[in-house]
């Protein structure tokens, strides 16, 4: 059954002073004596159509400016498109911003029920869910303090309980996440779940990638107002991300003096690659990833060990490996054009972005013939579907590597 | 939701002042005391047998909270944009809200009135019943005053700067310190169409016992009720771009 469906819905916002804004404007139209109004219009949205099942978790994203907010206005019905049509099926809570009708003078409790008010609850579910509210913010004490005397933390503890109390046939959520420390986001992650899990419909707009993936099984990705890609999340953001990335996921040096190295050896290329040789920059946690360094050694004669070198988002170095078992470690090269490649197994590496250096050595006598720190770079995705180390937990996952460990628990009675 | 705003609206003004309910009441009798003080010395409305400092108490309790309601529904969107961007309700609750948070404080003032009468030793007429009607048809054509403005507030800011201006000549144009009669019998028609005209002449009709001037009283009201309408279409038709003009 479908939550909501829309057909080639497009918004136009007109810039400057397009629109009369005042009378003045107006009357200077209806004249014709009001020559200078310039208007620049804008599509936000052009075009978009693509429909909701019910239980479904959509993601959305795009750059700033891709049309994302102006497609949550109107799903939730706070603007209306200039054309198309958009049919929603079942109640609807948005919450593009918490907090919204707050009023610092009035009192955490009573905030509570303007609040659900204006988020759509009826007086008797505001007064049902009241303490479990109450008991989410942690802030029994502070229930009869005007908020204005709440610290930030507080008042978005506040706002965000009465927020994930809405019970919504679609839930529609607006970068809430990006507010908050890592406590009050995890919190929110695992709510979203719930509500995701207990088979009502979630929409989310978001930066952050890893909670799209993490949340969502379908996204959506916006550019200029226009849907570029609407497929599974992880491909989505895989796209997205490969398009933003700068370093990428595969590098090439033409084969002059500037590359990397030495008379000896020099750099071509690196990519990171799938078991089918695409190249890719976001990986599946479960899927295993390759590192492809292709060379040329110019002359003969030495032993040659291509490493490479993995570093996390932080820069701390997660581990380094070289060829040492592939018969090359005590061969010496002839010249020509080699490629060396790379498996890491899935189910290794945790979720974010993976820096990867490349070098060459030779070890008898040591010498370095070049190390290209940022050679390239690709994105572990950890999927939300249960079978990888994190399961089903939503929140915050540290440590430099996720494996998938054998587990085992023994009952011994009493 | 309109209890929650309303009670919102009515919560924020109390808080944080010191005599709180008071400023309600002072404000009717300082205005009072002022207006029978200068008729008193120039000239001398004939508004027997009510005694004029009740006369003009029982028309300033309805212009201040007509005053009131106008003046902040017209400015419930503008002053409140996150309600507008942020989140999806019926538009209409907002101006209404601010409309009913005025009629609190007209009911909170409404005992001076009581005493006014029980000093000046005026006796209720048998027709005092009927004074609610009016009040209601009061609470209509304020409404639809705020409405309409609320509306027209969002999309022109022009509003802001004529309101207060719009609301003297309003005040003026009303029966509030003085009473119908002074108006010339051929022009009682077009003032009429002021809704407060009617309205104000037969609360105060219903209160002091005059005769009722029921073509008046009719003329008034069916100009409140066409300006309801009035102003619900005209907020209608905009209030799908509030969020995009504002």
């Amino acid at each position: 059954m479908k939550a909501l469906e829309l057909e080639n819905i497009s918004k136009r916002y007109f810039l400057g002073e397009g629109r009369a804004t005042s009378l003045r404007d107006l009357i200077g139209r209806f004249t014709g004596g009001n020559k200078h109004v310039k208007s620049r219009e804008i599509w936000a949205l052009r075009q978009v159509s693509f429909s909701v099942e019910q239980g479904e978790t959509l993601g959305i994203i795009g750059h700033n400016g891709a049309g994302k907010s102006t497609l949550l206005k109107i799903l939730s019905r706070i603007t209306r498109p200039t054309s198309g049509k958009g049919t929603i099926y079942g109640r609807v809570g948005s919450l593009l911003e918490v907090g919204t009708g707050f009023h610092n003078e009035l009192t955490g409790r009573e905030n509570i029920y303007l609040n659900g008010a204006i988020l759509g609850m009826r007086r008797s579910e505001i007064e049902a869910k009241f303490d479990e509210i109450v008991a989410f913010s942690e802030l029994e004490k502070f229930l009869d303090t005007p908020v204005k005397h709440y610290s930030s933390g507080m008042y978005m503890r506040l706002a965000f309980a009465i927020a994930a109390h809405l019970e919504p046939e679609i839930l529609i959520v607006d970068e809430v996440l990006a507010v908050g420390d890592i406590n009050f986001q995890r919190k929110c992650l695992a709510k979203m779940r719930d509500v995701g899990d207990s088979g009502r419909t979630v929409i989310f707009v978001s930066h952050d990638m890893q909670a799209v993936t993490r949340l969502c099984k379908r996204a959506i990705w916006l550019r200029g107002g226009e849907v570029v890609r609407d497929a599974a999340a992880a491909e989505t953001v895989a796209e997205y991300l490969h398009e933003q990335s700068q370093t990428g996921a595969e590098r090439h040096w033409p084969d002059n003096e500037s590359a990397p190295g030495n008379d000896i050896v020099r750099l071509l290329a690196v990519r990171v690659c799938d078991e089918s040789g695409k190249t890719i920059s976001a990986a599946d946690i479960r899927r295993p990833v390759f590192i492809e360094m292709t060379y040329r050694v110019l002359a003969g004669g030495k032993v040659l060990v291509p490493n490479l070198h993995f570093f996390n988002e932080q820069g701390v170095c997660i581990f380094i490996s070289h060829d040492w078992f592939s018969g090359w470690r005590d061969r010496p090269r002839e010249t020509g054009i080699y490629l060396s490649r790379v498996k890491i197994p899935g189910n290794f590496l945790s979720e974010g972005w993976i820096y990867v250096g490349a070098a060459i050595s030779t070890y008898k006598p040591l010498s370095v013939h070049f190390a290209e720190w940022d050679a390239v770079t690709f994105n572990v995705i950890d999927t939300m579907e249960g079978d990888t180390a994190r399961g089903d937990y939503a929140g915050v996952l540290p440590g430099i590597v996720r494996p998938v460990l054998d587990w085992t628990t023994e009952s011994s009675g009493i | 939701m309109l209890y929650f705003l309303t009670y919102r609206d009515i919560a924020v003004r109390y808080k944080q002042t010191i005599i709180g309910a008071a400023w309600v009441l002072l404000q009717p009798l300082v205005s009072t005391l002022i207006l029978t003080v200068i008729f008193s010395a120039f000239s001398r409305f004939e508004t027997a047998p009510a005694p004029y400092p009740v006369f003009v108490l029982s028309g300033i309790l309805v212009w201040l909270f007509v005053y009131g309601a106008v003046t902040t529904a017209s400015n419930s969107f503008t002053g409140n944009v996150n309600l507008v961007t942020k989140v999806y309700f019926p538009r209409l609750i907002v101006p209404l809200a601010a409309t009913f948070a005025a009629a609190f404080d007209f009911i909170v003032a409404l005992p001076v009135l009581a005493v006014f009468f029980i000093y000046f030793g005026v006796s209720l007429p048998s027709g005092v019943f009927i004074a609610p009607l009016f009040l209601f048809f009061i609470l209509v054509q304020t409404a639809a005053f705020g409405i309409m403005f609320s509306a027209l507030n969002v999309r022109y800011r022009d509003v802001k700067f004529a309101l207060p201006f719009f609301l003297q000549i309003w005040m003026l144009a009303s029966p509030v310190f003085y009473p119908v009669s002074l108006v010339p019998e051929k022009w009682r028609l077009l003032f009429a169409l002021n809704p407060l005209t009617g309205l104000i002449e037969g609360w105060r009709a219903a209160l002091f016992g005059f005769d009722f001037d029921w073509l008046l009283v009719g003329v008034s009201t069916a100009s409140a009720i066409f300006l309801f309408i009035l102003s619900i279409a005209v907020f209608r038709g905009m209030e799908d771009d509030f969020a995009d003009d504002i």
